[in-house]
């Protein structure tokens, strides 16, 4: 008895006191800047893996991006990437982040279906579809409940079954032979009922997008209330994105 | 010549791997294994060749470092005797050549799907009716578990047949996680792409796949990584090691419903996976490992920071396992929970942990050096012989620990880099090359053969999970269903590896 008392002495305070404040140590790739310099756009264009970067004026779409930071690389005077890990919204628009624009990345009011703060404002339980995974995202999102990070603290948990909870989040580009199982599970949770996107493969199927293997139309037949982008998401982006959307 | 020898990360000229017929080559081949522990298929698989289909054999050598590779020419409509009958390494080898191609086995065991790949030979075979194991004895009850599991995990779905709390069979069926990876890395032509898709093989060995395709890529191309290009490949490989290992000894608490373990284990993986992120901006390393260049210089600096890290690191983690391994209620829960034998292993033919956990030596850092391994560290492998949870767990404590020595060694001395410039890498034109790494699970094997104008013509990835999930299925065979989460957990196999 004594020596857990002494082993949990050892281990100090480890979790994070405000996660909105919270301080993402080293370097971190979180909503990027463009400035507006003038730059070669076809090989900037030409250098991204999955076509996130569009030109004139030049953006780069956080729901396709990889966040692997070779644009900010090799044209160090056009983008940046902040440590901003507030990357969660609710419009897919609004993953889209304009040349010359040094702005937050926000949540629409005014698309927030009024009875997710009603109802689930005080007490959100998610059951985790993971549709092609690479297990990352997975690993992450284990991690929002981890000591550190601890996000049962404000009602939110992830939950063993469909029925117990409130709504999916779903992590991977969605494969053929995951989709009829992802609909089923969506089938079972009761409403009312919310879908989250979690990292860069579940948004826009990532460096994945193109292939033969996947099977989207779960995302054309249902609504997405909130897009969490990374590869994988952070622990933060994912906590402050749903504090965002369920706080009022 | 039956066979050519080549060593990891050596490319080869196509013609130069003898052809010989399917009878000779599969003789040769099985004769080279049998009853040699230290030989082992690395590879095996088909290359679309005109209207037939070309097999290569790739049998590694862990005594002389040696790779022997040779192929067989065959009509996909030929039905043929398998190697499986006669060795059962080859197994899910077949299954595959089965899937893909629809070639026929005259004498397979089991010739099921593997993980129904999109491009399959039998488009009529889905994953909805995936032809089980059953039992028609009215005492034995059949469990279903998936494919999605009640923890964050990916799918897969496991059935069982018990005997009212004891399990008698499993079944694991795969597919789900199936995103057509290989067919991907010929569609795709930039090399930034594929490295992409590398490093989302299997998001938790991001470094073990990315370093195994840019060690490949280099050799394809003919260039050779300097020494700082191999050591931060070698010292992410090794923190790699620690984080996962660490994350896992807390899953194995939180199965054992040991909360003060799961906890401190769980906040001590935090470090290592920060510290990744101080040096790349990625909590798993995504962005670190580039061919022929790194974005990310280890630096003086963050050795320093490193050197802090693990001394916090060190008596915590010391601490919470000297802790777990003295629990009597801890102890009783691994030991001799999910055996699986040194004979059972051996026919199977695991790779890594899921080897030497029963005494099988298997470490690709000593048999088939890559990077750094053989020049400035020269590995021990860590050997079990119980082949029990316990030992899985005490092979994880270990490596670890070893693990920080190799990174301590390592970082004391932090090589100047040299300005990163791309220089272009052009890949050969009709070569073959294998590269072999070991990653936190074990064997990670990638090969690629290209054509004439340089372009790929096939690629091939093998996770350690490919043979490993047999081990799994035979590990719980007479234990209790509840102990299943634990064998489980102790193994902790990749989907997504498997699936592609």
């Amino acid at each position: 008895m004594s020596s857990n008392l002494k082993i949990m002495w050892h281990q100090g305070k480890q979790f994070i006191p405000d996660v909105t404040k919270a301080n993402i140590p080293g370097i971190f790739r979180g909503r990027p800047v463009i400035s507006t310099a003038k730059v070669n756009e076809s090989a900037l264009i030409g250098l991204c893996p999955t076509k996130a970067i569009t030109g004139n004026p030049v953006c780069i779409d956080l729901g396709k991006c990889t966040f692997c930071g070779e644009c900010a690389m090799q044209f160090p005077d056009k983008i940046s990437f902040t440590k901003e890990y507030k990357l969660s919204t609710n419009e897919r628009s609004g993953l889209i982040i304009k040349e010359g624009e040094d702005q937050p990345i926000l949540i629409n009011p005014e698309l927030v279906r009024s009875e997710i703060k009603r109802i689930f404002g005080g007490s959100l339980k998610l059951r985790q579809v993971s549709a092609g995974g690479d297990n990352s995202c997975e690993i992450e999102l284990n991690a929002t409940n981890n000591v550190n990070f601890d996000i049962s603290r404000f009602g939110i948990d992830f939950v063993a079954s469909p029925r117990h909870s409130d709504g999916l989040v779903i992590t991977g580009p969605i494969t053929e032979n995951m989709a009829e199982s992802l609909e089923r599970c969506y089938q079972a949770v009761p409403n009312p009922k919310i879908i989250i996107l979690a990292g860069t493969d579940a948004i826009s199927g990532g460096i994945f997008a193109d292939s033969p293997a996947l099977n989207r139309v779960f995302l054309t037949k249902h609504t997405v209330d909130l897009y969490v982008p990374g590869n994988p998401v952070h622990p933060l982006t994912f906590i402050n994105g749903l504090l965002t959307l369920l706080r009022k | 010549m039956r066979d050519i020898t080549i060593l990891n990360n050596t490319a080869v000229v196509l013609n130069d791997i003898p052809e010989l017929d399917y009878r000779e080559f599969m003789d040769y081949n099985l004769a080279m294994m049998s009853d040699r522990p230290k030989r082992h298929c690395v590879l095996y698989f088909g290359c679309k060749n005109d209207n037939n289909v070309r097999l290569f054999c790739c049998i590694a050598d862990d005594a002389t470092h040696l790779i022997h590779v040779n192929s067989s020419v065959i009509s996909p409509s030929a039905v043929l005797p398998s190697f499986t009958a006669r060795n059962h390494n080859f197994e899910k080898f077949e299954r595959e050549l089965h899937e893909n191609f629809g070639i026929s086995y005259s004498d397979h065991p089991w010739l099921k799907p593997l993980r129904y790949a999109y491009d399959r030979f039998d488009k009529h075979q889905t994953i909805e009716n995936y032809p089980f194991c059953k039992s028609e004895s009215e005492e034995l009850h059949e469990v279903g578990v998936g494919p999605i599991h009640a923890g964050i995990i990916e799918p897969g779905h496991f059935r069982f047949i018990c005997n009212g709390e004891q399990i008698m069979h499993l079944e694991i069926q795969f597919g789900y996680q199936h995103r057509g990876i290989e067919q991907l890395f010929l569609q795709k032509k930039k090399l930034l792409e594929r490295t992409t898709l590398a490093e989302d093989i299997a998001g938790d060995t991001t470094v073990g796949h990315t370093t195994a395709f840019v060690n490949l890529w280099e050799s394809l191309c003919g260039c050779k990584p300097d020494f700082p290009l191999d050591y931060s490949r070698t010292l992410a490989l090794e923190l790699e090691r620690i984080a996962i290992h660490t994350g896992d000894l807390s899953g194995v608490c939180t199965d054992i419903g040991y909360q003060l373990g799961n906890a401190v284990l769980g906040r001590l993986r935090t470090p290592i996976i920060n510290f990744m992120q101080e040096w790349s901006g990625s909590r798993f390393a995504k962005g670190l490992i580039r061919a022929g260049k790194t974005n990310f210089p280890f630096t003086g600096d963050l050795s320093g920071r490193l050197q802090d890290i693990l001394n916090a690191y060190e008596p915590d983690f010391d601490e919470i396992t000297d802790k777990l391994f003295h629990l009597p209620s801890a102890l009783s829960r691994m030991e001799k929970t999910g055996v699986v034998s040194y004979g059972q292993v051996l026919e199977i033919g695991t790779v890594g942990m899921a080897a030497r956990m029963s005494g099988l030596s298997r470490d690709i850092r000593v048999s088939h050096p890559f990077c750094l391994y053989g020049s400035s560290i020269i590995h021990q492998p860590i050997i079990k012989h119980h082949g029990d949870v316990y030992s899985r767990v005490q092979i994880r404590r270990e490596e670890i620990k070893q693990s920080i020595d190799y990174v301590r060694k390592l970082i004391e001395y932090v090589p100047e880099f040299p300005k990163t410039e791309i220089s272009t890498m052009t890949p050969g034109s009709d070569k073959f090359v294998l590269s072999l790494v070991e990653g936190w699970r074990g064997e990670i094997c990638h090969c690629a053969i290209t054509d004439h104008a340089g372009n790929l013509v096939a690629y091939k990835i093998k996770d350690p999970s490919f043979h490993n999930w047999m081990a799994l299925a035979e590990a719980v065979k007479n234990n209790e269903i509840s102990d299943f989460p634990i064998c489980n957990k102790s193994f902790n196999l990749s989907y997504c590896g498997q699936d592609l």
